[in-house]
């Protein structure tokens, strides 16, 4: 009558790596870290955040060269020998947590991963491939991918179609975009942003510290960097990494809801003592920290398993997005709702964290079908 | 002779061991006294007390090589209580008579032990317990009350026990923490029937139960103190081995869910996958732990992973008992039985959806463990504290 308890677990139960994926941090990491997180705070606070994002451009260009060039973060994922650091998305997304605890507008994700892992997984070393490469290694360009920022690794393969007479709406920064990758049926492009026939208008984002723009191409030249087939394959990657270390950024944005959470629960007072003394209150932010632990666990995994290469990874990003979206929302609703009505004013950094956390759900998949796709690699089907 | 304590020394003294009572003509019990006064038992504990003050990380050195050589262990399922629980607490704060007593017999598994903490009146306030330990004029302790929930009772020949000696101080200052001898006249175990039909639990009633003074553990008034360092020992023991993916409960309802097309439905696949996701990321949430414990750097995590399995469990065997549909209306047998090992995931969905229910109430509720995370892991303020002050004997009850 008893069911078999400890049974060893067969088919898609097992690891499919076998490795014991890594789930820490390194002493370089934490000190890639360390000068990240004191370069967002000396020229990327909360009132600077915030006022950027009301100036039309809230992209700040120093910032963006200390972070890309001085720090070397927009190199973390390319080769030595192709200009790059030769680390790995472990360190990649040890910078995103910081960017999603401080909300900069920066196109990290969007050009040092995304297009990056692209470009890196078409595989030319030299021709413009490479020396594109070189550019966004070095913080010399930024390159966007010019799909919707909604788009998933599911959907590279119909993105391949097309020509480049277009119009691509909701493009993630495309703003701050030198160029553009286009998928098309002939294969990929690298379009020059501010090159003929290109138009780059603004749209009004959900998310004000991630621009989203309409992009329109008529008669626009391009460089053709690779056929369908083998692009296909490059942009399923790169919306993959983008996914997988997005999920770090989610954990960046949850960390400082949290945090901030309980530092104002501590400090506000009503009823003569701290409202964070209420259970009603602390149990919110005792599960928050639950999720904020476990959405760590889930990223650093995903990272180790994109860093290692491991046909793990599909499954580990999967998962990642599937918990740390989520996760994220959470702790920005409930960052906002704990603190109240200042959590409601313009004023307060709050709101930029819940606008991040909600647009970030969306992108590179929703949870949902990040969820879909366990369900494929787990076989686990649908009716 | 001093020869450095490292891994080759451990293998070196295991060889040794197993030369000198080879497993396969040595009788068990023999074997895992040979083990313990080889200071191979606990490898941290120190000499002639089944260790050899060795560091604890070398401990699996040992425990490889005699598993290697099929050597038989101590059951450690069966005397849990004993080894994560009292041997600490010996170990701390016994005096050398009563480790030399206690030490050996506990962890070869000779002598079961039980924990009487629990009571009726003294659950999540643990502290409020009203089980009196008076003293008679021989210096004698005499015990009276009634305690809860404690596994093995039936089984066990001795109790780890707190008591209180003194009502007129506040609840935590009148507590002390003795030894009792399960067989004394005054000690009457009834099972405690569950509503999974099964009794893994007991009753202990003490009723003039005699304690030597020598069988107190630490000072007179400082048994909560005591009692500390066997609930902080409590704790330690999660995140231990690796979990294989699906090596929870939700590996059986995947299972279930593969090998039964005709049981899926949309609403279920919606939830099963949820639950996968939560379940997966729960495991590497433990297998973090655990990489964080291994590189010395024990993190806060681990209370929050009981909560988390908790939940877990309890919504997984939830959606297996719908899944199963006309079958999740039956339930396997509802006897009353007396099982030795606790298995959560064991026999059919409707006892694990029941079992589960227990999760988040057994070794410390799912709601004191959230204020044990806001106060000590985020330090958040404390709600304020009305029985601090007061004699026990004045609380509201």
């Amino acid at each position: 009558m008893s069911a078999p308890t400890e049974a060893a677990p067969t088919g898609p139960a097992q690891d499919a790596a076998g490795r014991t994926p890594d789930l820490l941090y390194s002493e370089a990491e934490d000190d890639l870290r360390s000068a990240v997180r004191s370069l967002l705070a000396d020229r990327a606070g909360a009132p600077a955040v915030i006022a950027a994002t009301e100036s039309g451009t809230p992209y700040d260009p120093r910032l963006w060269e200390s972070l890309a060039t001085g720090i070397g973060a927009a190199g973390l994922l390319v080769p030595d020998e192709l200009g790059g650091q030769g680390a790995s998305h472990r360190e990649a997304a040890v910078v995103l947590e910081e960017l999603g605890r401080s909300v900069a507008p920066a196109p990290y994700l969007t050009s040092s991963v995304v297009a990056t892992e692209i470009l890196l997984a078409l595989g030319a070393s030299g021709g413009p491939v490479g020396e594109l490469l070189g550019d966004l290694a070095a913080g010399r360009k930024v390159a966007v991918l010019a799909l919707p920022f909604t788009a998933s690794a599911a959907d590279a393969a119909t993105a391949m179609a097309g020509t480049l007479e277009r119009t691509v709406a909701g493009v993630a920064e495309a703003a701050a975009a030198d160029v553009l990758l286009v998928p098309t049926a002939a294969g990929l492009f690298a379009v020059a942003a501010a090159g003929e026939g290109v138009e780059v208008r603004p749209q009004v984002p959900l998310d004000l510290t991630r621009p989203l723009a309409s992009v329109t191409l008529t008669g626009a030249g391009g460089t053709l960097l690779a056929g369908p087939g083998s692009a296909a394959a490059a942009v399923a990657k790169g919306l993959r990494a983008g996914a997988g270390l997005l999920a770090s950024e989610q954990l960046g944005i949850a960390e400082w809801c949290l945090t901030e959470t309980v530092r104002h629960t501590r400090e506000r007072h009503q009823f003569n003592r701290p409202v964070g003394s209420f259970q009603a209150l602390k149990h919110r932010m005792a599960q928050l920290w639950l999720e904020v632990v476990s959405a760590r666990a889930a990223a650093r995994n995903a990272a180790d398993a994109l860093a290692s290469g491991s046909p793990d990874a599909p499954l580990a990003v999967a998962v990642a997005q599937a918990y740390c979206s989520k996760a994220a929302v959470h702790a920005a609703e409930e960052c906002v709702q704990l603190h109240g009505g200042i959590g409601m004013t313009w004023e307060h950094p709050a709101h930029l964290y819940l606008k991040r956390a909600k647009a970030d759900s969306l992108a590179y998949g929703t949870a949902g079908r990040h969820r879909e796709t366990v369900a494929e690699l787990m076989e686990l089907p649908a009716p | 002779m001093s020869t450095a304590l490292d891994a080759a020394e451990i293998r070196r003294r295991t060889r040794e061991l197993l030369a000198t009572h080879p497993p396969a003509t040595t009788g068990r019990t023999d074997f895992l006294k040979a083990r313990f006064d080889a200071g191979l038992a606990w490898v941290h504990y120190p000499a002639g007390l089944g260790g050899l003050d060795a560091p604890r990380s070398l401990q699996p050195v040992a425990d490889a090589e005699l598993a290697a050589a099929g050597a038989p262990d101590n059951d450690p399922r069966r005397i849990g209580i004993g080894l994560g629980m009292a041997a600490p607490t010996l170990l701390q704060y016994g005096t050398d008579e009563q480790k030399k007593r206690f030490l050996r017999p506990l962890w070869v598994g000779e002598e079961v032990w039980c924990q009487l903490f629990s009571e009726p009146g003294a659950g999540s306030d643990l502290a409020a317990l009203g089980t009196r330990a008076v003293r008679d004029e021989t210096g004698d302790w005499v015990v009276d009350g009634q305690k809860v929930w404690t596994s093995s009772a039936h089984l066990a020949r001795w109790a780890i026990l707190i008591a209180r000696t003194d009502p007129d101080v506040p609840k935590h200052r009148g507590i002390s923490y003795f030894v009792c001898d399960m067989t004394d006249p005054g000690v009457e175990v009834r099972p405690l029937r569950q509503i999974t039909g099964e009794a893994e639990f007991n009753e202990v009633f003490l009723t003039g139960v005699r304690i030597p003074d020598s069988r107190r553990l630490g000072p007179v008034g400082d048994g909560w103190k005591v009692a500390q360092t066997t609930l902080m020992n409590e704790r330690v023991s999660i995140g231990g081995a690796r979990v294989p993916r699906e090596g929870g409960m939700i590996g059986t309802v995947a299972r279930t869910w593969r090998e039964r097309p005709e049981l899926r439905t949309h609403d279920l696949h919606q939830r099963l996958v949820a639950l996968w996701v939560e379940a997966e990321v729960a495991r590497l949430t433990g297998e973090r732990l655990r990489q964080q414990l291994v590189a010395g750097q024990p993190g806060p995590e681990g209370s929050g992973m009981k909560l988390a399995f908790a939940r877990l469990n309890q919504e997984i065997s939830g959606l297996e008992v719908e899944l199963l549909g006309d079958e999740g209306l039956l339930y396997d047998d509802w006897t009353m039985r007396r099982p030795e090992l606790v298995d959560f995931t064991g026999r059919d969905a409707g006892y694990r959806y029941l079992r589960s229910k227990g999760n988040s109430i057994e070794g410390g509720t799912s709601e004191v463990l959230l204020n044990i995370v806001a106060e000590r892991v985020l330090g958040l303020p404390a709600e304020p504290r009305t029985d601090k002050d007061v004699a026990w004997k004045d609380l509201a009850r």
